[in-house]
């Protein structure tokens, strides 16, 4: 049998190390920027401003670790993750909007939470890929 | 798209993971486009027509969809 033509299971694991350690920084500056002020540093602004910074920074990097992890997966791989992120892409506006309309008009009597909607798309994502993978085996 | 992965593979006594790891992909391609659930990219049917010393029509067959 011919040589294998890329060690794509090698750069797989490779570039998922890197995408976990950017997703565990981008979490540990997220609570540093939530919690810093109050308990690190008494509300001083400019410290706050450079962990949000940083946050977003650290996001940035995170983004690009998950696009170099798509580019790493051969085409059915990608296709099924392409599609479940354009599906949680249409459901959290859908969602997202809605949600906030009930917040608007007072019919939930809470505050719509970003935090909910991070929940939604994870949820939403892992659930997507999870049947995309059933569809194609 | 039709294919005769499965035989060819068959024939040569090669299992989805080698077929996999030899063309580039994973075995969970292999095993949709030998279940015609997935058509491959011309990349890499071609490639794995080389694999089998087979010119790529004698692999895969073309069918139109019916609308």
């Amino acid at each position: 049998m011919k040589s294998v033509v890329m060690d794509i299971k090698t750069t797989r694991r490779r570039n998922q190390s890197r995408l976990a350690q950017w997703t565990f920084a981008w979490t540990a500056t997220t609570a540093l920027a939530a919690f810093g002020p109050q308990f690190l540093w008494d509300d001083a602004a400019g410290l706050t401003a450079l962990a949000i910074l940083l946050n977003v920074g650290i996001g940035i990097g995170m983004v690009l670790a998950n696009r170099r992890l798509l580019e790493g997966l051969d085409e059915l791989e990608r296709k099924i993750h392409l599609e479940s992120l354009a599906l949680t892409l249409g459901l959290t506006l859908i969602v997202g909007i809605g949600y906030s309309l009930l917040d608007s008009t007072d019919i939930i009597p809470w505050d719509a939470e970003i935090s909910f909607l991070v929940i939604f798309m994870g949820l939403c994502y892992l659930l997507a890929v999870v049947i995309n993978q059933k569809r194609y085996s | 798209m039709k294919n005769r992965i499965r035989v060819l593979r068959a024939e040569k006594r090669w299992t989805q993971e080698d077929l996999a790891n030899s063309v580039g992909v994973s075995r969970q391609t292999i095993n949709a486009i030998e279940k015609e659930k997935f058509d491959p990219s011309l990349p890499t049917a071609f490639r794995i027509a080389r694999l089998f010393d087979l010119p790529i029509e004698k692999v895969f067959q073309y069918e139109e969809e019916s609308v």
